[in-house]
């Protein structure tokens, strides 16, 4: 059976180049090195269940299948009508589609928005305002001595991430955290059997020890091994593998973030918690930060979608900055889709702006809050959508999805997501990174090619080639529009 | 009927990351997706059973989902919604003009089901939430 080796996974801004996939009769049989949802989505991706394989048109309240001939016909004509048009979606497909779609939205005078939006488009906003002082992963695995991880759940959202670039991995200058956890899990072990023993004796009930402690581990300072700590709103899992792991109060990370640069620059808080946080571990963290020879700060939408939004990536942009004056340090957003990244460089490449960009004036125009695709839905403004490779039914508060609903909706997706069973029409794509090629940009900035490793289904398009033919079609309708006029 | 306040917190989970690649109409989505999870302490005060169907209402909703007691606590007060339709019945659609709602910290309540109130499937939920199937 042939194996196609250092295959880019297509699901989480971590995008892993080293996936190894067993091909048999044009199905993935086998799935090498991947995470849960990486083998989850190899190995269920062609499930005709939950798949579109057919285009499909609403009529009389119901999605009917149809020919492509009509379904790109009708997208074409919804577009075309519209006064104020929703592209959005964007960072699960490849560059070229991305691209693809950008001329489409100045050619309808649309507005296009990628998910950054509803993700790190705070920090975007942020990083425009502060300025950022970051480095590629790479760089990250080999050198960094202190990881902290704020606000963010690798484990659960970019599950390979401490394996392959921080805590668990061995860089060429930097040893991994490997070792001190082993010990820490042995003896956690240990106590549990010790605490079962005396259960069944006692008849007791027993909780199991967490293994990160609450005590501040005092040789912290002095490891030589990377050290990991985790920040945020309640013990994650990941927060089970740090060396220490810091409870903030939800919605207060500002003031957190802003009492550590006071320690940063030797000042004295007169409070006794911050956030509820003892001053003395702020103050032990803040000089583990210092002492360290190269610092990271990866943050996740923890700090972006709780109060204070962009303004907490301000003070964790600062942070690093100020830090900078002692040490080394560096900060990363922890992108959430393989290509949310990409979305945002074709968008700057081609308009000057990163996301919600509006073309309804005839120029690029940028103004989240304004042009963000959750503002506009949740103030009814726009009067058609398309939706490509996500799904804001399932995932934009109530009111913004009903409007997404309540005027004509198309949507490119291979799978059955809630926004395609919604839909007016929906034009059935190809898995791009299984059944397509592509381009994709990681988390931190890296372009790496996607690869297609099977045949698509018959009569599937890739996203590029869907929007082009939409493109060619409103072309022609405006036109014979011209023509008409004429 | 016993309400209690606290603070709703939403986010991924690595079943939701798994449910969703099986597809958004699997039955794994469907129950990595809609639960809430409670502190140990908060559910015993509201006499409420892991497993048991829920109601988290906020000012801009309300939802039932099935309980499931935290192995991530002691978070008490906190309740946490993985990502998806169900959380977003209730989640906070204010983006303070940055483009991003407030999915995090939100004010709000939780109180056991009543026998009448059970989760509903993603077909029923988008059918009450948009009238289309």
């Amino acid at each position: 059976m042939p194996i196609v080796k250092n295959v880019t996974c297509p699901i989480c801004g971590t995008f892993c180049d080293d996936i190894e996939l067993t091909v048999k009769k044009n199905k993935v049989v086998d799935v090498k090195n991947a995470c849960a949802m990486g083998e989850a989505k190899f190995l269920n991706y062609s499930d005709p269940h939950h798949r579109n394989l057919n285009p499909l048109i609403r009529r009389n309240g119901t999605l009917v299948e149809t020919s492509w001939t009509e379904a790109i016909k009708k997208s074409a004509k919804i577009l075309a009508e519209a006064s104020y048009p929703l592209l959005y979606g964007w960072s699960s497909t490849c560059c070229e589609a991305i691209s693809a779609g950008i001329e489409l939205a100045e050619e309808i005078g649309g507005v296009i928005d990628n998910t950054s939006s509803v993700c790190h488009g705070p920090s975007i906003l942020s990083i425009q305002d502060v300025g950022i002082s970051t480095c590629t992963l790479g760089q990250i695995r080999h050198r960094a001595d202190l990881i902290i991880y704020w606000g963010s759940d690798p484990y659960s959202a970019h599950p390979r991430h401490l394996e392959r670039y921080t805590a668990f991995t061995e860089g060429r200058f930097q040893p991994s955290e490997w070792k001190r956890y082993v010990s820490r899990l042995r003896g956690v072990i240990g106590k549990k059997k010790l605490e079962r023993a005396s259960q069944l004796a006692l008849m007791e009930e027993f909780s199991v020890p967490p293994i990160t402690g609450n005590q501040f581990p005092p040789t912290l300072e002095t490891e030589k091994e990377r050290k990991l700590i985790v920040i945020d709103a309640r013990r994650t899992h990941s927060a089970e593998f740090a060396d220490y792991f810091v409870q903030v109060e939800p919605n207060k990370d500002y003031e957190l973030l802003q009492a550590m640069r006071m320690l940063v620059k030797n000042e004295e808080l007169e409070v006794e918690k911050v956030a509820g946080v003892p001053v003395g571990v702020l103050e032990k963290i803040v000089d583990v930060m210092i002492g360290c020879k190269f610092g990271v700060l990866f943050f996740g939408v923890g700090l972006t979608m709780s109060s204070g939004k962009l303004r907490n990536i301000d003070a964790a942009l600062a942070l690093t900055r100020d830090l900078n004056f002692a040490t080394k340090f560096v900060i990363m957003p922890m992108r959430g889709h393989f290509n949310v990244t990409g979305a945002n460089m074709v968008s700057i490449w081609q308009t000057g702006y990163p996301f919600s960009v509006d073309f309804s004036q005839g120029f690029p125009f940028y103004n989240p809050g304004e042009t963000s695709a959750v503002d506009i839905l949740s103030r009814d403004e726009s009067d058609a959508a398309l939706v490509i490779a996500s799904d804001p039914v399932a995932n934009f508060p109530r009111v913004a999805a009903q409007n997404l609903v309540k005027n004509p909706l198309i949507v490119i997706d291979p799978e059955k997501s809630a926004t395609a069973l919604m839909a007016d029409v929906v034009l059935p794509s190809t898995f791009v990174g299984i059944e397509a090629e592509g381009i994709a940009y990681r988390m931190d900035g890296v372009p790496l090619p996607l690869k297609r490793v099977v045949k698509p289904p018959k009569g599937l398009l890739s996203d590029e080639e869907i929007l082009r033919r939409i493109l060619r079609e409103v072309r022609k309708l405006k036109r014979s529009q011209r023509r008409s006029n004429a | 009927m016993q309400k209690m306040k606290v603070t709703l917190l939403s986010g991924r989970t690595i079943n939701q990351g798994t449910g969703k690649e099986h597809g958004k109409t699997s039955q794994e989505y469907y129950e990595s997706v809609a639960i809430c999870e409670v502190d140990t302490n908060d559910l015993d005060a509201l006499g409420i059973k892991d497993g048991a169907n829920i109601k988290v209402s906020t000012e801009f909703g309300s939802i039932i989902v099935k309980a499931k007691e935290s192995i991530r606590g002691p978070h008490p007060g906190i309740i946490y919604m993985p990502y998806g339709p169900w959380i977003n019945a209730v989640a906070n659609p204010t983006t303070h003009s940055t483009g991003m709602p407030s999915f995090k910290g939100i004010h709000a309540e939780i109180e056991p089901a009543t026998s009448a109130e059970r989760v509903l499937p993603l077909h029923e939920l988008l059918k009450q939430a948009f009238g289309k199937e």
